[in-house]
């Protein structure tokens, strides 16, 4: 999604874009150039780094570090630490707004979700969620934010105009994650316990499909439902199943498992590369990233990380 | 006139039903047992367990809040010569039907088997008596404790994978100690170590504290151990805190202490941080300053389980809750890395047991590599196939 436009403008030539991966031990964030699949440096930054995003300007990495109860706001160009955002504490996954200027913050230890001005650096707001806030979710209107809580098993739907719960969703234990198709005619949540990912119709605040996950094997216990991808078209969703050690594809559509790709130990999350050829995924337990071709449905490339990598964002070069 | 008056009512009716919330009476039973502990570290607060209900409740009625529904917890605290029939019929006659109780085997008999005529469910938060989930099993009583075997065989697969098969047991003199011997000897022979030698430790009275014990301790311990054939590990069973605690460092040879003391098995530890446990240990220490034991955990899943039920089925029946925790879409997150469900041949929850050495967690078992055709869990306690419960 970010620069959608220059991809064109450079699709004479080889498109190289950089992931930002963080390392929930080593404090660091393994920065990857997608062209040759190398870390080409790493940044040091707080502690216990998890959720991170870039800026919608791409000029800035911003890492939420739970242990340090702040979000670092880091130049994307020099690497250096620029400032630090009001997130509340212990902040984990966190979502922009379409402009950019606003985030939406998830504190697991609060049972909160605190709205942060980009800008002003200041929280204006916040939300109570259920127990221990996790995943975040935005519709691609900005006008519905959806927290999941972890030990409340719900999707809570908050209209982010009145900043008010609106309807809650019961889905199975632990939601992780949080995801809308881009055109919004379905939220995907993921269980981390449950092992399953429901997909809710957003209007009528429904769990409409529930996906569960077979691998010939494989006990029931390990699969652990946790990030999404879904491509802009809607057509293929990803799904990182944590200690399985796969990666799930869906077809969009008809909501069905078509294969199963395997990845390194415990995946956490993925980032496609904004041309959509690679989808990146990280691997807790085998400090690794795999790179996955889009197309082929095929796992490429590993790439070592640091210790415990968690989340990966994409952006431009 | 009077269809209006009765429209009116009907529609004060609905909005009260739209407004009240929906109570859940939850009773807490336990009978408090003096527990002495040879560690100043280890005595149990006064709400041991109460306070795991507690935060469980606040978490379901942080849910409740969405679903209009609302938890309340009543504890009932007997003295020793209380009878448990007449305080379960009290229970029942303030409307209470699920009921966490933390007492001794033989007590919790009595208030399950007086609490089954009147559809009363109960959640064993506190005992682990094989026996409560083999022959004197009961339809209405899940067990969210741990087994003496599920302990044992936890402590045993660790202690395999890390080849120290060679074990010295020493196994107190009391009842409890002597099932948990029996349990780690039905451990070892599962998983294949093998008990070089077995000592018994007389319990011949005394107080635990006193001001120059230690002088003694340390003359004492090596010579108890000395003169054992070549071993990797002493295995202890001491539930009664008599002496397992006294040995680490103390023993003839320099080997490490398990079971009862040095590396033990539990179903949570103050120190557990994976799995999103954090969460959990920062909320408790939050709201009761002091640290989460097993007990605060396994009051805690009971209360949660009857949480999970109730915003599931949207009812709080016993009968449907059974039925609901029995089934297959029943999965409680736990903080243990895996879902935790319930075995439906004797209602024990399955869980993966931590084993800690007071200060960290060393491992978690399941063990890799003990595998199993049902779940993993399974590997830890007495399975379906050698079980002697049979549920009506």
């Amino acid at each position: 999604m970010l620069g959608g436009g220059s991809v064109i403008l450079l699709a004479t030539q080889a498109v190289a874009y950089t992931a930002y991966v963080s390392n929930e031990k080593s404090n660091t964030i393994s920065v990857i150039d997608t062209d040759k699949f190398v870390v080409t440096t790493t940044i040091k930054v707080g502690q216990r780094p998890r959720g991170i995003e870039l800026t919608k300007d791409g000029k800035f990495i911003l890492v939420a570090v739970g242990d340090d109860d702040t979000i670092q706001m880091i130049d994307a160009r020099t690497h250096e630490i620029v400032t630090t955002l009001p997130s509340g504490p212990d902040p984990e996954l966190f979502i922009q707004d379409p402009s950019g200027k606003i985030l939406y913050v998830a504190n697991e230890n609060d049972n909160t979700v605190t709205i942060i001005d980009v800008e002003r650096r200041v929280p204006i707001g916040s939300v109570q969620v259920g127990v221990e806030p996790e995943g975040m979710g935005l519709s691609p209107d900005g006008k519905t934010l959806v927290n999941t809580s972890e030990t409340t098993n719900m999707a809570h739907f908050i209209d982010t105009a009145t900043r008010q719960i609106v309807a809650n969703v019961l889905v199975d234990a632990r939601p992780r994650f949080a995801e809308f198709k881009r055109d919004g005619s379905e939220l995907w949540v993921s269980s981390e316990i449950g092992g399953t990912v429901s997909i809710i119709d957003p209007v009528k605040h429904e769990v409409t499909k529930k996906i569960s996950f077979d691998i010939p094997g494989m006990r029931k216990e390990a699969i652990q439902a946790v990030g999404i991808s879904l491509t802009r078209d809607g057509k293929t969703a990803f799904v990182a199943l944590g200690p399985a050690n796969r990666v799930a594809v869906i077809d969009g559509k008809s909501h069905q498992v078509q294969k199963y790709l395997l990845v390194g130990q415990r995946v956490w999350h993925m980032a496609f590369t904004p041309d959509e050829k690679y989808l990146l995924t990280t691997n807790g337990v085998s400090n690794d990233v795999s790179v996955i071709d889009v197309a082929n449905l095929k796992v490429i490339k590993t790439i070592q990380v640091g210790e415990l990598p968690w989340g990966v964002a994409i952006s431009q070069q | 006139m009077i269809r209006s008056l009765l429209a009116a009512i009907l529609l004060f009716a609905s909005a009260l039903a739209a407004t009240d919330a929906t109570e859940i009476n939850i009773g807490y039973l336990r009978r408090p047992e003096p527990r002495s502990t040879l560690s100043l570290l280890q005595v149990p607060a006064d709400n041991d367990g109460l306070a795991g209900a507690q935060l469980a409740i606040e978490d379901n009625n942080t849910t409740g809040r969405f679903l209009n529904q609302q938890f309340v917890l009543t504890e009932t605290r007997l003295a020793a010569g209380d009878d448990l029939a007449a305080a379960t019929t009290a229970l029942a006659e303030r409307g209470i039907a699920l009921v966490l109780a933390d007492l001794p085997a033989d007590a919790l008999l009595k208030a399950a088997d007086a609490g089954a005529p009147r559809n009363m469910l109960f959640f064993n938060i506190g005992a682990i008596d094989d026996r409560l989930r083999e022959e004197d099993c009961r339809g209405n009583v899940i067990h969210t404790a741990p087994t003496r075997s599920m302990l044992a065989d936890a402590l045993a697969q660790y202690l395999v994978w890390k080849q120290w098969r060679r074990w010295l047991l020493v196994v107190g003199s009391h009842a409890e100690d002597k099932l948990y011997g029996d349990a780690l000897r039905r451990a070892a022979k599962r998983f294949g170590a093998r008990i070089v030698q077995e000592k018994t430790f007389e319990d011949t009275g005394g107080a635990r504290r006193t001001d120059s014990g230690v002088v003694q301790i340390q003359r004492q311990l090596p010579v108890f151990t000395q003169g054992a054939p070549a071993y990797d590990i002493l295995v202890a069973a001491d539930e009664s805190e008599v002496f397992a605690a006294y040995l680490p460092y103390r023993t003839w040879d320099p080997r490490p202490v398990a079971g009862s003391a040095g590396l033990v098995p539990t179903s949570w530890d103050a120190s557990h941080d994976q799995w999103g446990a954090v969460q959990m240990q920062d909320r408790f220490v939050k709201r009761f300053a002091r640290r989460m034991t097993a007990r605060d955990m396994q009051a805690w899943s009971a209360a949660r389980m009857i949480g999970e039920s109730t915003s599931r089925t949207r009812s709080s029946d016993p009968k449907i809750m059974l039925d609901f925790l029995k089934g297959p879409d029943f999965a409680l997150a736990a903080f243990k890395g895996q879902r935790l469900t319930l075995r439906d041949w004797n209602l024990q929850l399955r869980q993966p047991i931590l084993l800690s050495d007071g200060r960290m967690i060393v491992s978690v078992s399941p063990q890799e590599g003990f595998l199993h055709q049902v779940s993993e869990l399974d590997t830890l306690g007495i399975d379906r196939p050698e079980s002697k419960c049979r549920l009506k």
